[in-house]
Parts: C-alpha cells; sequence; structure tokens
C-alpha cells in the first residue's frame, strides 16, 4: 500500500493543481462579467449625465412655453411638445383598442389552424420591420393614396401600427397567464363567451396589458424616422387649432389634419445645426424625451414585477 | 303552463339578440386580429408598386451593381451598393462592440450573478432598450466622434466608426436579453450533471450552457443584425448623408436607412424618380431584415425543442 501511495500522491498534486487553475477562470470571468457590465453602466451614466448637465439650464417654463427660433437663446419646444402629445392622443385611441382586440382573437376566440398562425406570423414579423419601413408605407399609403397629407392623423396612424405588436403580444401574455378554472365558473353560471372574456379575463389581465400599452407609448414618443419619412415639418412656429373650442359643440377635430413636429424631431433639427448654442437646446429636449420615456418604462417594469409578485392563482 | 311559455320564448328571444351579439363581437376581434396581415401586405403592396416606376427608368443591373449613388447630381446613378457598404461597415462596427459585451453579460447573469444583481440589472437592462435612438445619435456625433478624434486625429466629424460604436452599446441589451433568456431555459440538470463531474462555473458554462443555448444565442446575434441594419436615427445624425462606397470607418458615409431620411427631409416630389428611389431602397432594407428575422426565429425555433 504504501509503495502505490507516491505516485497517486503525485496525481493528487496534478489534479489540485488543475483545480486551481479552473477555479481562477472562474474568479477572472466572474471579474470581467462585473467589469464589463459595470463599465457599460458607468458609460452610459457618463453620457446621461452629460445630457442632463448640458441640457439643464435650459430647462425652464420658458422653453415649454416657446416656439423654436431662429435665436437659440430664445428657441423653445411648444409645437414640438404639443404636436407629440396629440399625435400620441391619435396613436392611443387607434393602437389600444385595436391591439387588445386583436390579442384577445388570438389567445380567446381563434381555433388552432392556418388563419391563426397566418396572423401571429405576421404580429412576430411586424415586431421586426425597421421603423423607418412603417414611415414608408405610411407615407405611400396614407399621405398620398388616402390623402391625408402631412398631418397629426398620419402620425399617429403611422406610430399606432409600430405599436401595435408591442400591445398585441403583451396582451396575449397576460391572457396566457390566467387559469382556465376562472372561465369555466363563469362559464358555469351561464356567462356567455365575450362576457367571460370582457367581465373577467380582460379584467384579471389588465395588469399586464397596460404595462405593455405603457412600453408601447415610451416607444413611440421616441420614434423619430416613421415621422421624419412621412414628411413632418422640421420648423413650426405655430399650434395646430385647439381640440376644445368656446362654442358648441366644444370639440373641434380640425387639428387631425393640421402639421406639427414632435420632440424627437426637434431635438435631430438643433442636432444637425452647426452653432454649439443650438447643441445645447439638442440636450435639454433629449434630456425631456429621456425622462419620459425612463419614467414610463420604469413605471411598466415596476408594475409588472408587482403583478408577478401579488398574484398566485 | 300558460304562464311559463311566455317566459320561454322570452329567452329565447333574448338568446337569439345575445348569439347576435356574440357572432358581431367575435367579427369584430377577428377583424382586428386580419389587421397585422393587412399591414404586411400593405408593407409589400407599398413598396413594390412604387417601385415598379422606378425600376422602369433604372434597370436592376444598374441598382445591383454600379457602385455610385448620386440621385440629386446631373447625371444621375442608381447603385445601391453604396449604401449597402455603408450599412454594413456600420452594422459591422457595431456587432464587434455587441457580441463580446452582450455575450459576456449574458453569461455572467445567467451563470455567475447573484439574484439580487440580476433582479437589478435586468431591468436596468430593460430600460436602456427603451431609450429613444435619437437620444443615442446626440451621444456619437457630440460626444463619442469627439472623444475619438483625440485618438484618431484624422477622424471625420461626420464617420462610421463613432455611430458604429454607440449602435453597438445600443444593442448590448438586447443581445444580453435574448442570450440570457436561452441561457436560463438550459435544464438545471445539465448543469448539475457537469458539477457532478467536477466542471467549474466557468467550464460548465462555457462546454455545458452555451452549446445547448446555441441555437437561442445565434438567434440573438441574427436578430441584433437585423437591428443594426435598420437602425436609423444614429447613422442619419452622426455618420454623414453622403453616400460613400468605402469600407473605412473613419470616413463618412450614408446608409439605406440615412438615405431615406436624407430624402424625406428634403423637397419631395410625389411621383418623382427622387420619391420612388427611397422605394426601391426601402424595398432592399425590408428584404434584407425580413430574411434575417425569418432566419432568426428559424435558428430560434428549429434547435429550441430538444429538452
Amino acid at each position: 500500500m504504501k509503495k502505490n501511495n507516491l505516485p497517486e500522491n503525485k496525481n493528487l498534486d496534478l489534479i489540485r493543481a488543475l483545480i486551481i487553475k479552473h477555479k481562477k477562470n472562474d474568479h477572472i470571468f466572474a471579474g470581467i462579467g462585473f467589469f464589463v457590465i459595470a463599465s457599460l453602466a458607468v458609460a452610459l451614466l457618463v453620457l446621461f449625465l452629460d445630457l442632463l448637465i448640458n441640457g439643464y439650464p435650459k430647462i425652464n417654463l420658458e422653453f415649454f412655453s416657446n416656439f423654436p427660433s431662429r435665436k437659440p437663446e430664445m428657441a423653445g419646444i411648444l409645437s414640438a411638445w404639443m404636436g407629440s402629445a396629440l399625435v400620441l392622443f391619435v396613436t392611443f385611441f387607434v393602437a389600444v383598442p385595436i391591439g387588445v382586440a386583436a390579442g384577445i382573437y388570438l389567445e380567446e376566440y381563434a381555433k388552432k389552424g392556418w388563419f391563426a398562425d397566418l396572423i401571429e406570423i405576421n404580429v412576430s414579423n411586424l415586431a421586426g420591420v425597421p421603423s423607418i419601413i412603417y414611415g414608408l408605407l405610411a407615407l405611400g399609403l396614407f399621405v398620398y393614396e388616402f390623402g391625408m397629407g402631412q398631418s397629426i392623423l398620419t402620425a399617429g396612424l403611422t406610430l399606432s401600427l409600430l405599436m401595435l405588436p408591442i400591445v398585441i403580444v403583451s396582451t396575449r401574455e397576460a391572457i396566457r397567464g390566467i387559469p382556465v378554472h376562472i372561465r369555466e365558473a363563469a362559464f358555469a353560471v351561464g356567462a356567455t363567451k365575450w362576457q367571460v372574456t370582457w367581465h373577467h379575463v380582460i379584467q384579471y389581465a389588465m395588469g399586464g396589458v397596460l404595462t405593455g400599452i405603457i412600453i408601447g407609448m415610451a416607444r413611440a414618443i421616441g420614434e423619430t424616422a416613421p415621422v421624419i419619412t412621412i414628411g413632418a415639418l422640421t420648423f413650426i412656429a405655430f399650434l395646430p387649432p385647439s381640440p376644445v373650442t368656446e362654442v358648441a359643440p366644444f370639440i373641434n377635430f380640425d387639428w387631425l389634419d393640421a402639421g406639427f413636429t414632435v420632440l424627437p424631431i426637434q431635438m435631430f433639427n438643433w442636432i444637425s445645426r452647426p452653432e454649439h448654442a443650438f447643441h445645447i437646446n439638442a440636450a435639454a429636449t433629449g434630456a425631456v424625451i429621456i425622462m419620459l420615456t425612463l419614467l414610463m418604462n420604469g413605471v411598466a417594469i415596476k408594475l409588472r414585477y408587482n403583478i408577478r409578485k401579488k398574484i398566485k392563482w | 303552463m300558460s304562464n311559463v311559455k311566455p317566459t320561454i320564448s322570452k329567452a329565447l328571444k333574448k338568446n337569439i339578440r345575445r348569439n347576435f351579439v356574440e357572432r358581431l363581437i367575435e367579427w369584430a376581434l377577428m377583424f382586428s386580429g386580419l389587421i397585422a396581415i393587412l399591414v404586411t401586405f400593405g408593407i409589400v403592396y407599398i413598396l413594390v408598386s412604387e417601385s415598379i416606376p422606378f425600376f422602369d427608368s433604372v434597370s436592376l443591373k444598374e441598382f445591383l451593381t454600379s457602385t455610385i449613388w448620386t440621385p440629386n447630381f446631373e447625371i444621375k446613378n442608381y447603385g445601391i451598393l453604396p449604401l449597402v457598404a455603408g450599412t454594413v461597415t456600420i452594422t459591422g462596427i457595431a456587432l464587434i462592440v455587441a457580441i463580446p459585451l452582450g455575450t459576456i453579460t449574458a453569461v455572467y447573469l445567467s451563470e455567475f450573478a447573484s439574484h439580487k444583481v440580476k433582479e437589478t440589472v435586468k431591468p436596468v437592462l430593460e430600460l436602456l432598450v427603451g431609450v429613444p435612438t435619437v437620444v443615442f445619435g446626440y451621444f456619437a456625433l457630440l460626444l463619442v466622434t469627439p472623444l475619438l478624434q483625440k485618438i484618431i486625429p484624422d477622424l471625420a466629424s461626420f464617420n462610421m466608426l463613432g455611430p458604429g460604436i454607440v449602435m453597438g452599446i445600443m444593442i448590448v441589451p438586447y443581445i444580453a436579453s435574448v442570450a440570457e433568456d436561452s441561457m436560463r431555459a438550459v435544464p438545471m440538470a445539465m448543469r448539475e450533471g457537469s458539477y457532478a463531474m467536477g466542471a467549474t462555473r466557468f467550464q460548465t458554462a462555457v462546454s455545458v450552457v452555451m452549446p445547448a443555448a446555441l441555437s437561442g444565442i445565434i438567434a440573438a446575434y441574427i436578430l441584433a443584425i437585423s437591428r443594426g441594419i435598420g437602425e436609423t436615427m444614429i447613422v442619419a445624425i452622426a455618420a454623414g448623408q453622403q453616400p460613400n462606397f468605402t469600407f473605412n470607418p473613419i470616413e463618412s458615409a450614408a446608409t439605406i436607412t440615412a438615405y431615406i431620411v436624407s430624402v424625406a427631409l428634403g423637397d419631395l416630389e410625389h411621383g418623382g424618380i427622387g420619391y420612388q428611389s427611397i422605394f426601391a431602397a426601402g424595398m432592399v432594407l425590408f428584404i434584407m431584415t425580413l430574411s434575417l428575422n425569418i432566419l432568426g426565429q428559424w435558428t430560434r425555433n428549429k434547435f429550441s425543442e430538444r429538452y
């Protein structure tokens, strides 16, 4: 026995050396991984801080209440945020009903078969189509074929097409999480399919649906390329007609046809100018956009987190 | 008996109305689903119908082989290659940045990070995916390019390197989250088997988890390429909008998307050849991204049901 011990000991040392080496690799990789994530975080933090610090002196009430101007110190984003708000208003009222309805159809109504498959394939492909292609679609179809011009309505419809896949996918995911026995209970007391869907399924799926809507709206706020492609103007020093009027019927839809600009286009316009003073305006606009989108996405992520935590069927 | 009869018929009447409404709702829901198909057809229809007149005046051969794209000059040339070259170069730079960083992030998050780190990093990654690209364009032009000019003095103020790097950083969260999802889907038993054989975390990650999740990781890369090709604002802002047949990253060049933006910003004459040319360019872009997306989804689905 003792004679055999010697070579085995040698082997053991070798194995130990090997283990130490591989353990070291473990630590090295853990270090690299942490370093990569940390440096990415720091790089992005620096970028955002730079944007905020550059733009901060501009962000005041005047910036929000002034029209863009040739003089950078006078220029503001009144027409841009108004435009963004009105375009998003249209987007919301088009994309949300259609998106939620399509999601419900695919999860609750559609029978397995080629038709449902076709819709599904289309939805997932649409999610991957570059946003500028939607701009070309809108330019050819909405602007010229339907003669809607370069209006708020056109932009709102364009962005709603972009938002549709997001709403559809999140609606489906939310609905899929609801157990069958909820539906069975409702059917058992004589509810129709739509009553089950509307009074129960959608009510319980609301959190998830809302998350998708918020994320989609946040994306629509920052989307630039398709809105440029339909020919939105970059310099607008007037407001669209007010949606609310003083005489009956108090609501007016003329604003849908109005020319407009949106926040990211205003930012793009200011970046493209050579004067440094305009770049400060761009930074301020960027800070406004970033804060809006981060806030919305943050709310959505928090919402989803809470739902996951709270609901246990 | 006579009392019961009218109640039944009333209920039946209600039933008829109810069934009718139900049917109506089902049709409305189906129509909403149909819109997804209509949008795809709309895209194909518009791209094809608007670029057919373009190919009446420009031969397909010139479009695909000429290396000059000068739609605004006296002598008009329509060769898509310079735009494709710009697109490929910038996307290539972005991938050189994003693939290593994204893969390392994914492996770290899936195999090494503690639960707490994961719970903080993942939402932050999701937040980053939501940052508008126009903001990244600002970074590329006004922060990253001046920084790079200190290292490379020859760098033009519009160049492909800066936007490429920024696009890479933008894509990292995307690759990381898709790749991490596929690595997390690898069953725990496989890791346990590997640990039982005495493998370390790193060995397990590289020789067991990554090969098992390879289809998902490759799908993440392919989808990232597609995203890079379709990215518009970063390049339109920071790479210049002059078509330039070059693969040299320190020069300025236009991508397909940047060309579409530059035409859309100018005065667009509906039906003119300039107007038609953006649809032809858009068709090339659409075909490229669509085939990449299909390839990516196919890769993911084809090999993902093994466990």
